[in-house]
């Protein structure tokens, strides 16, 4: 299932914020609050956390490059996920990413230049005995094969 | 009278079709007018068998498994007729894989329901903080102390030392916090147990509350396990509606609130500080001790900071169990462990030994070898940080010490087992490019030897001055080893060393590779 974002709101931003600002160490739960709603972490939403939080926008934004799962920009439509940690290279999964990687004609950390398909790296979803596996818009998916791969890749570029 | 079927949604089942085959067997349900209440459990941790499903029988639960959305018809007629089915493996409790095990901190999983507190209570759930409510701290430490638990999460620092010294630090605040940052690629016990048993973890963060005096506790969980996010939020609220949390919890004197934080993918958040550090909604900066959490932690507050497994075992510890505990395991490290076998395995899954059970009994006759069918030749013991063994080391007993003694670690208890087409000069390189991207970046050892250490490892494999580039990677792990401020750095080199004691073949260019595997 593809997420549906609402579109940058500045208002609704201020909401999200206003909601979240008296948590302690409330920084992160922000982020998370507003790539939930708007798919990405828009760049005028920086300096808003900064002023809520009383901290400068340099903070923010160092935290908000800090981790991986922050987005500066939208996801193609659908974000595909795949395990590039031991387990799952153990398991053939450095072929399976090499193949996902050719049928899309991109490499990882891409996405297609349609905005169908992003193809992202994560390491582990803890599926490790049931390797390799892989995350399409958030449905998890282990014992990947080729023809696994392939229905995925296919779903992924509906 | 309706009939009673488990099926897991843990996430590695979900992963695996258990979802679909709930569907499957909902709709095959109701075209035969049988009556079907289902129970979604967690996982047993036999993975190659999921999904398993079970149906409750007088003589226990009888299990199916692996499952597909196809068989659900047949093994559905098999259940209401209680006939044979290729499918069939048995009363679920006396697979042998099981039986085998010594099941303490996973006693529940996979068998109750993890939404159900009542479920949870009565299979000896809360029967620790009820016990634990009625002793003084001291006593409750000298439990902990007795019981000997050390860190699950890979440190085995001993559980009782860190509870005392938070205990006796007088602050106007104190904290607990549950690090549930599970990255280490071949564990997934945190997950499994967060979500087939949450409750078993809020019963031991609320004991570790009032034995330190701390009011307030969090669950730090990493975003890629959003099943077990869910799960541990809708525990807390159970717990919060049956006066487990809040305020007077249990009728007693004592409060304590709990809350779950969700990580943001940063690796280098499971080490402890960096965790800390997050949890204050800041960059995963790793923190330099002196201080340690324990005197200053969380927003500069005593903090006692545990894995999920070292509160998940503390219930039966103080349900009495503190003697039964240290009684099993081998020389300084008591217990029990859940290891997790992954990887190229045919068997892979969540196994709870004592400690000192083999390495080689552990790959090769629990796991059953690889799944691939080809020999095993190496194994990964404690995530990305931790070494490569050959098979001459299977004799090495699961213990914190045996491992260290032979320059492995046992970590958070993952076993990743590779067959004979890996390559490991190319795994060496993985260790120093995962620790390259996923550095913190506060010390210089690991920021720029863990890059130096990629270059250096792709010229080895190039061809390029051979001997000259292994005094160099050596030099470097030695560097970061000795130098750095976390185990990120600091155990990045056991991968890397272990790879190029054991498997020297692999390090050099292709052709020469080719020719020492004939």
């Amino acid at each position: 299932m593809t997420a549906v974002y609402e579109p940058w709101n500045a208002a609704r931003a201020a909401e999200i914020i206003a909601e979240n600002t008296p948590l302690e160490g409330a920084t992160l739960v922000i982020l998370h609050a507003l790539q939930e709603a708007f798919g990405y972490v828009p760049e005028p939403a920086i300096p808003m956390i900064a002023s809520a939080l009383n901290l400068s926008r340099a903070e923010v934004h160092g935290v908000f490059t800090f981790y991986h799962d922050f987005r500066k920009e939208p996801a193609g439509r659908h974000v595909l996920k795949l395990c590039r940690a031991e387990a799952c290279q153990a398991a053939g999964g450095d072929a399976l990413a090499a193949r996902a990687e050719a049928r899309l004609g991109i490499s990882i950390g891409t996405t297609t230049p349609d905005g169908l398909t992003t193809l992202e790296p994560i390491y582990c979803l803890g599926l490790c005995a049931t390797a390799p596996s892989a995350m399409l818009d958030g449905r998890l998916v282990g014992r990947l094969d080729e023809a696994r791969i392939d229905a995925l890749l296919a779903e992924a570029q509906r | 009278m309706n009939f009673r079927i488990f099926i897991p949604r843990d996430a590695g089942a979900i992963a695996v079709g258990a979802d679909d085959v709930t569907l499957a067997l909902t709709q095959a349900a109701a075209s035969r007018g049988v009556a079907v209440d289902f129970v979604r459990t967690g996982s047993r941790g036999l993975y190659w068998l999921e999904p398993m499903v079970e149906v409750a029988t007088p003589r226990g639960r009888v299990a199916f498994g692996p499952m597909t959305p196809a068989d659900a018809a047949s093994v559905l007629d098999a259940m209401v007729t209680d006939g044979p089915h290729p499918l069939r493996l048995g009363i679920a409790a006396e697979i042998p894989w099981l039986r085998r095990q010594t099941r303490v901190t996973f006693a529940r999983c996979g068998v109750v329901d993890p939404r159900s507190i009542d479920d949870f209570r009565a299979r000896q759930g809360y029967k620790g903080l009820e016990r634990a409510l009625t002793l003084t701290s001291d006593e409750i430490l000298a439990d902990v102390t007795a019981s000997g638990l050390r860190g699950r999460g890979g440190a085995g620092f001993p559980t009782g030392i860190k509870w005392k010294t938070v205990a006796q630090t007088a602050a106007d605040r104190k904290y607990i916090v549950c690090n549930a940052d599970e990255g280490d690629s071949g564990t997934f016990a945190d997950r499994m147990i967060m979500e087939g048993d949450p409750f078993v973890v809020i019963e031991g963060m609320t004991i570790a509350g009032i034995t330190v005096g701390a009011t307030r506790g969090y669950i730090y969980i990493r975003s890629e396990y959003p099943h077990a996010v869910i799960a541990m939020n809708a525990a807390i609220q159970a717990a919060k509606r049956a006066g487990y949390l809040g305020e007077r919890i249990g009728g007693s004197a004592h409060h304590f609130d709990l809350e779950v934080r969700v990580g943001a993918g940063a690796y280098v958040c499971g080490e402890e500080t960096a965790l800390l550090e997050s949890l204050e909604g800041r960059r995963g900066i790793v923190r330099a001790k002196p201080p340690l959490p324990a005197h200053k932690g969380l927003f500069g507050r005593p903090t006692v900071i545990n894995n999920v497994l070292s509160f998940a075992a503390i219930p039966f510890i103080l349900a009495g169990g503190a003697k039964a505990y240290a009684g099993y395991g081998s020389d300084r490290s008591r217990g029990t462990m859940p290891i997790q076998l992954a990887g190229n395995v045919r068997h892979g899954g969540l196994f709870e030994a004592p400690f000192g059970i083999t390495l080689g009994e552990l790959v090769d006759d629990i796991g059953g070898g690889t799944l691939s069918g080809r020999p095993v030749r190496a194994v990964q013991v404690g995530g990305p940080l931790g070494a490569y063994f050959p098979r001459a080391l299977f004799d090495t007993p699961f213990d914190y010490e045996a491992f260290a003694a032979r320059d492995g670690l046992i970590g958070h208890g993952g076993i990743v087992v590779f067959d004979d087409s890996v390559d490991m000069s190319k795994q060496a390189r993985f260790a120093m490019e995962f620790c390259a991207v996923e550095s913190c970046g506060k010390c210089t050892p690991c920021r720029i030897g863990s890059t130096r250490g990629v270059e250096t490892l792709d010229r080895i494999r190039a061809g390029d001055r051979v001997a000259e580039n292994i005094g160099v990677v050596e030099d470097l792990c030695n560097t970061m080893k000795f130098g750095s401020l976390c185990a990120l750095g600091g155990f990045t080199p056991y991968p890397v060393m272990s790879a190029l004691k054991h498997f020297r073949e692999d390090f050099g260019p292709a052709p020469t590779r080719l020719e020492a595997a004939e």
